[in-house]
């Protein structure tokens, strides 16, 4: 065993010989091993792990990610892997080409160890909704680890890679994270180039990082962010000095009562947070309250936006150029039909159906635009919450991990616990998990922060302040 | 809003999608619930709001139509559960008339 710290540790043990990437890669594989009940990643690439792990020990040139042991979820492409987006309607598919951000993984000497289970599509939050069966809480096997990038926080959590990237639509990274008791990200919107991440709401969408703590984020923001010719909305520059200074600083922070005290929160969630408040007053941080009278429409919002952006999305799966084909029809109009209803799970037909419905003539308007209108709404209030703070902190989820089944049952249920963390995609702006409480139950929660605009750096930095206190 | 099985039909036929009787109840109660969930938004007066289109402000993002990252034919045919050396297959589109 490794005993993995954090990125700059472990280059400094590979520097002074006392590791190797060789044996970070067999440390993964054996926690890999040890921890298979736990369903984390759908497919390892054990063997081509340890070949490149090889090379890179040979190398003399090291890169910023240099024997960095990666996982990544099932909707980010690799050439000449597999990839299904935990979805039937992609069994078998080998992506031709690599999602730009892994490409720039590997280009600073990342090892890619393999895909990670998630719910299909990325749509839900408790990682249940995956063909290759639910993923299980490091802590608590009966309870959800969190969605939908699910098997890619509880890798992390349980060493079984060092870094993992997840993809965020609605809280996707933060859930996960805030669940299992591990750092997650999303950043702003076009921070990173979403091409090779299978799209579900392509104005939502963000590759996220998952990690053991805020620097490890910081250095892999750094790699894999920055414009890109295949992706026309990343942003022209990268966040530039993710670097964290020691220096203490001042910040003016806001927080939401509506959320704090919203009656479907835990109460011990809204005291600890209430408590951490005070904490962050005592330490000279200007924290204030502020009404956000919109919290009641950011779900339903979200659910129209999203689910129309599906709708279009996965209108490209029709099991002709790839796909699976649920075999002969009459005509090609019920070969479509039926290679999409065999290929699709519940969730991911429910979603498409109502996306179908806010998009078709009659209704379009009264629910498409209006949500449209609303998030303009949202976005320009949260502009001008920013003209006065640095950060926003608030709980990531109402509640902590819940038993296996117990949301699932009831969609709106499961919609209603992205209350949180679906402000931040409707908003564009990045937002990140902190491990730093505990519940009476002994499992973790989070606390979420986000900030303005692209302003990953000095999130990343007043955060790993956070961390260190 | 009435959710009823015209609309069902309808939605399934426009998303290409099959359902059998007892999905087609579930689905329906589904909606009923979705649908009913996100009319919230019609508490809200978004009069002379304009939507919200585009999360950057960065529009026309160009560069040049340079040829990269393109695909051989045998690689777009790769994936492709029914093909041939140089097409995908496809169940007959038009029939001649019995």
């Amino acid at each position: 065993m490794i005993n993995y710290q954090s990125i700059e540790e472990y280059h400094d043990r590979i520097k002074s010989g006392q590791t190797s990437c060789k044996q970070a890669v067999q440390s993964c594989l054996f926690l890999i091993e040890q921890f298979k009940e736990l369903n984390a990643f759908i497919e390892v690439f054990a063997e081509e792990a340890i070949e490149r792990a090889l090379f890179l020990d040979s190398q003399e040139v090291k890169g910023k990610l240099h024997g960095v042991v990666i996982g990544i979820k099932d909707n980010i492409c690799y050439k000449d892997h597999k990839v299904s987006a935990a979805s039937r309607i992609l069994e078998g598919f080998t992506s031709l080409y690599s999602a730009t951000a892994v490409e720039r993984l590997l280009a600073e000497g990342a090892i890619i160890i393999g895909r990670q289970n998630c719910d299909e599509f990325g749509m839900g939050s408790t990682n249940e909704n995956s063909a290759y069966g639910p993923t299980l809480h490091p802590d608590d096997h009966s309870r959800v680890p969190g969605g939908s990038s699910g098997g890619s926080a509880v890798a992390v959590k349980k060493g079984m890679c060092m870094v993992s990237l997840g993809s965020d639509t609605g809280g996707s990274v933060r859930l996960p994270a805030d669940y299992c008791g591990i750092v997650g990200l999303k950043p702003g919107y076009g921070t990173v180039s979403r091409h090779g991440l299978i799209a579900y709401g392509s104005s939502f969408d963000q590759i996220g990082i998952l990690a053991n703590n805020v620097a490890d984020v910081a250095i892999v923001l750094d790699v894999i962010s920055g414009p890109d010719d295949f992706d026309s909305t990343a942003l022209p520059a990268k966040p530039t000095n993710t670097q964290q200074s020691d220096k203490e600083e001042k910040f003016r922070i806001a927080y939401f009562p509506e959320w704090i005290n919203h009656p479907s929160i835990d109460p011990e969630i809204s005291v600890q947070i209430r408590k951490y408040i005070e904490k962050l007053e005592a330490m000279g941080q200007e924290v204030k309250p502020v009404s956000f009278d919109l919290t009641e429409y950011i779900v339903p919002t979200y659910y129209i936006l999203t689910t129309a952006e599906a709708s279009s999305n996965l209108s490209r799966y029709d099991g002709i150029r790839y796909g699976k084909s649920a075999g002969e029809t009459e005509d090609l109009a019920s070969f479509y039909r039926s290679n999409r209803a065999h290929g699709f799970g519940k969730e991911v037909k429910r979603r498409i159906m109502l996306g179908t419905f806010v998009l078709s003539s009659g209704y379009y308007d009264a629910y498409y635009t209006k949500a449209q209108q609303v998030r303009q709404q949202l976005y320009q209030q949260t502009r001008l919450i920013f003209n006065d703070f640095d950060f926003i902190i608030a709980p990531n989820a109402p509640t902590i991990a819940p038993l296996l089944g117990e949301k699932n049952k009831d969609p709106l249920a499961m919609y209603m616990g992205d209350i949180f963390t679906v402000f931040a995609n409707l908003t564009g702006i990045p937002a990140i998990s902190l491990p730093v409480f505990k519940h009476s139950s002994n499992l973790p929660f989070g606390l979420q922060v986000a900030a303005g605009g692209q302003n990953e750096v000095s999130l990343l930095r007043f955060t790993h302040q956070l961390m260190q206190q | 809003m009435q959710v009823d099985d015209a609309l069902i039909a309808k939605l399934s036929r426009l998303s290409m999608l099959d359902f059998n009787e007892a999905e087609k109840e579930e689905i329906k109660a589904d909606l009923v619930k979705m649908i009913g969930f996100v009319d919230k938004l019609k508490e809200l007066d978004t009069s002379g709001i304009d939507p919200l289109l585009h999360m950057s402000g960065n529009n026309n993002m160009l560069r040049e139509d340079e040829v990269k990252n393109m695909l051989t034919q045998e690689e777009a045919l790769r994936n492709a559960p029914l093909h041939d050396s140089q097409f995908f297959k496809v169940p007959k589109v038009i029939k001649k008339p019995d």
